[in-house]
């Protein structure tokens, strides 16, 4: 068995055997406490349940996983694994533990623990949206039809050690190990929560909660005994629940909130970043998400080529950026710009309503087609849904709006009955930096089933091959394999299944005692912030 | 009186049972799929048949509604789909919060409703009664969420008399039970005038006057207290209105009530949460009527159950 290392992330972290010992932010103070607010209650802290972008931030201050990113970045680190070896065909993960790690309840963590952790995930009893994230796992199969209890792939070899089988390539597995779905939890205790983990959550994470009054508050404490020495800076975390954005944000003004954890509200946006001291303190950055229109492929006349390209060259994703206040960059492809693999110096299709028009007259549609426009309730989505109606009308597409609760939107798109849906507000935001997380479910052929997420219904067995040949490449970050996912993505913009529209920047507002990098607020997994890292200076 | 009381309450469990069945129903043919909500977008054709099974979302609609309410007879009712809690639980965390507030703000709609509405009457065609009138129109009609924005703007940013939400002190609850109150307000003055007026020109207060009381005595003793018997019926359906009205209300002062749960469980399509509430509503808007229908002739004996 040979050292393979996978990125350059992960040299330097493998170089350093007490990587536990991180750099520590030299201004950052400990103690002290923030306030973070949210309008809905907390629905689970359960990781192996949790999957919603409120939670998950959360969820991953409460545990850890055998992998981790480094803060701020896309860029894998080890977690409670202190180093790992990959077998040279790719198939066998030796995972080598840290020792001395204590959960929450003071037992020390070991191998048993992270078998136990992976059998329940990926058990059918525990309900886990993300089971399917460890399909490449040996033995997945028999675990997922019920026949097993065990997933076969997974073996303790010492209490330290832990080696994971694959059925098949993954280059996405070390992500894998980065989601939440993989935290590791100690078995006793959720047994002892009795069917409740989700609201008795006990884990190896930086914090542990201290209190949670249903619908009022969770607040989070310091856990003292955190294996990254020097971590986390802040004794609490108090997340406010219930708490409409329009009212976190005055409070927010007034000094009782530091970070409003669903945004600052649309409609109060340019207010604040027209206010020189309140623009000081928002944080901008990029965000692993695309919004899109799906065109349903299997519906005439979008199941005719020219016509979705037409369609792409009607859409002024100038304007539609406007509606939303310029929150976000008017976006060429499916991958979001800070995604690995994105396609730098592609235009996408031009904005062209004359050109438009006459390839919509070339195909047999002169005089237009009558569609339906599929879109979530919320604002700002019906006023975007009516700006790509205008933009269709222009090429004489009469789309009427149908504008539904997000799960009509969802079964909608699911059962394949519509032809256009504006994904805001149920767009895809990456599980994982990696580009494949944007193509099997929304894209591939496996999500074009019934019920899948791919609303387009497009499915183009070629891509899907090449897809799947840049998934059984060993290292996520080769070049080679980059450029395969590039390729990709520029064969789906051939076939113009999706209006890509926009990619939204995310603005994390914060008090003025709150410190940290930049970086920390804007952070590609946490979101609003990684609660580990950040301080207050006051 | 008992054989009154029974027809009502086995009529109060067949409209409970009515309203069970026709959500039941709604949610079973709502074309949106609680188990997509479960099984999340990454999930497999597999993990999503699995947990439809698991939660006998794949029978037919009459063996899930009859293992609902066999459970419910039990007390049993359901988990949360994706808060994995018991239901009863989340919402008896929360019940007290909402009946508190109903309980301030139908306090609140009275105290100013019936004020408005005497002063009204006894200022009859004066431009006092037209503007109370007028106020009236625009409380009722005016948007419960741009009012509750306002006070909370204008009582608790710029003077900071009260907390900016939340829930916890009496100082908290002021504000959200004010809206409640001023949103409400106008049914009661308008109903409270002409229930006035009416008691004015009747004989008894032409008698009292005659035996030389006070004005004051006159209006305090033998009109209020007539005309405002037609109003207490009137709250126990206004209880119906206001478990409409508090969702938005919690909403914006983050108080965490069983309208925010409500809420939360519709976007999701969380059907056991939304089976629980509306049951609950249900059972306070029956209980208030029920309720205003036995005090009624206590208050007025001219009013004979039989």
């Amino acid at each position: 068995m040979k050292k393979l290392l996978t990125s350059t992330a992960l040299i330097a972290a493998m170089a350093m055997p007490a990587f536990a010992q991180e750099t520590l932010d030299p201004k950052a103070q400990s103690g002290g406490g923030i306030v973070v607010t949210y309008k809905d209650d907390v629905a689970t802290l359960d990781p192996a349940i949790g999957y919603d972008w409120q939670n998950w931030s959360m969820i991953k201050s409460l545990f850890d996983g055998l992998m981790d990113y480094a803060p701020g970045t896309t860029e894998l680190r080890p977690g409670l694994a202190e180093s790992y070896d990959v077998s040279e065909d790719g198939m066998t993960f030796t995972f080598h533990l840290r020792t001395g790690v204590k959960f929450h309840n003071g037992r020390e963590m070991t191998a048993d623990d992270v078998k136990y952790s992976l059998d329940r995930v990926t058990n059918p009893v525990t309900q886990s949206p993300g089971a399917g994230f460890f399909g490449a796992i040996a033995g997945y199969d028999a675990m997922a039809d019920g026949s097993t209890t065990s997933l076969g792939g997974v073996t303790v070899i010492d209490p330290a050690t832990v080696e994971i089988t694959l059925s098949r390539p993954d280059a996405t597995f070390l992500h894998v190990m980065a989601l939440n779905f993989a935290s590791i939890v100690p078995s006793e205790a959720v047994d002892a929560a009795n069917g409740d983990f989700g609201k008795m959550p006990v884990g190896t994470g930086a914090f542990k909660l201290d209190e949670w009054t249903i619908g009022q508050r969770l607040v989070f404490a310091k856990n003292p005994d955190y294996w990254r020495a020097g971590l986390p800076y802040l004794d609490t975390v108090t997340f406010e629940v219930g708490q409409e954005p329009i009212v976190a944000l005055l409070r927010l003004q007034n000094g009782e909130v530091d970070v409003p954890g669903d945004g600052i509200p649309p409609a109060k946006f340019q207010e604040v970043m027209g206010d020189p001291e309140q623009a000081a303190r928002v944080v901008e950055g990029g965000q692993l998400q695309t919004g899109y229109i799906t065109l349903n492929v299997t519906i005439p006349p979008l199941d005719n080529v020219d016509v979705r390209k037409a369609i792409n060259m009607a859409i002024n994703k100038d304007r539609i950026t406007q509606i939303i206040n310029g929150r976000a960059v008017p976006a060429t492809q499916p991958l979001p710009p800070s995604m690995p693999g994105y396609t730098e110096g592609y235009a996408g299709y031009a904005f062209d309503p004359e050109t438009a028009k006459q390839m919509l007259a070339d195909a047999g549609f002169a005089d237009g087609f009558e569609t339906e426009l599929f879109v979530m309730n919320t604002d700002p989505n019906p006023r975007i849904a009516q700006a790509i109606q205008q933009d269709l009308a222009s090429i004489g597409v009469s789309a009427s709006i149908q504008s539904l609760a997000q799960a009509n939107v969802i079964e909608a798109g699911g059962a394949g009955t519509a032809p256009m849906i504006w994904s805001g507000g149920m767009a895809w935001i990456a599980d994982f930096p990696d580009p494949s997380n944007f193509f099997g479910p929304i894209l591939g052929c496996a999500g074009a089933e019934e019920g899948g997420w791919n609303w387009s219904k497009f499915c183009v067995e070629e891509i899907d091959a090449e897809a799947t040949a840049a998934d059984s490449m060993l290292d996520p970050t080769a070049p080679e394999r980059l450029a395969m996912w590039s390729d990709v993505y520029m064969k789906v913009m051939e076939e113009a299944p999706w209006v890509p529209v926009f990619n939204e920047q995310r603005y994390t507002m914060k008090s003025a005692r709150m410190g940290g990098d930049d970086s920390l607020y804007v952070d590609p997994v946490s979101i609003p912030v990684n609660y580990d890292y950040v301080y207050v200076t006051e | 009186m008992a054989g009154y009381m029974l027809r009502r309450l086995v009529q109060a469990a067949l409209i409970l049972l009515g309203v069970s069945l026709i959500t039941f129903f709604l949610l079973y043919v709502l074309p949106a799929d609680p188990v997509r909500q479960i099984a999340g977008r990454s999930a497999t054709p597999q993990t999503v048949a699995n947990i439809r099974a698991q939660l006998g979302l794949d029978q037919p609609f009459i063996v899930q509604y009859g293992r609902y309410m066999a459970g419910l007879l039990q007390g049993d009712m359901g988990r949360s789909y994706l808060q994995k809690t018991d239901v009863a639980t989340l919402i008896a965390a929360r019940l007290p919060a909402s009946l508190l507030l109903m309980a301030a703000g139908i306090g609140a709609e009275l105290v100013i409703g019936l004020t408005m509405g005497v002063i009204a009457a006894l200022w009859r065609g004066r431009a006092v009664d037209s503007g109370l009138m007028m106020t009236s129109f625009v409380t009722v009609s005016a948007p419960q969420f741009v009012v509750a924005l306002l006070l909370l703007y204008l009582f608790a940013v710029k003077l900071g008399w009260f907390p900016i939400g939340g829930y916890g002190t009496p100082a908290h609850l002021v504000l959200p039970a004010l809206t409640l109150g001023i949103l409400g307000s106008g049914w009661y003055a308008r109903m409270m005038r002409s229930s006035m007026i009416e008691v004015l020109r009747a004989d008894f207060i032409r008698t009292a006057r005659a035996k030389g009381l006070t004005r004051r005595r006159v209006i305090l003793r033998h009109a209020m207290p007539n005309a405002i018997l037609p109003i207490i019926a009137m709250i126990g359906i206004d209880i119906g209105i206001f478990m409409g009205g508090i969702v938005i209300v919690e909403g914006v002062f983050g108080w965490p009530g069983i309208g925010q749960l409500a809420w939360q469980a519709i976007q999701r399509v969380d059907i056991p949460i939304i089976m629980g509430v509306t049951l609950v509503s249900a059972c306070a808007i029956v209980l208030g009527n029920l309720l205003a229908d036995l005090i009624t002739p206590l208050i007025n004996p001219r009013i004979r159950i039989r």
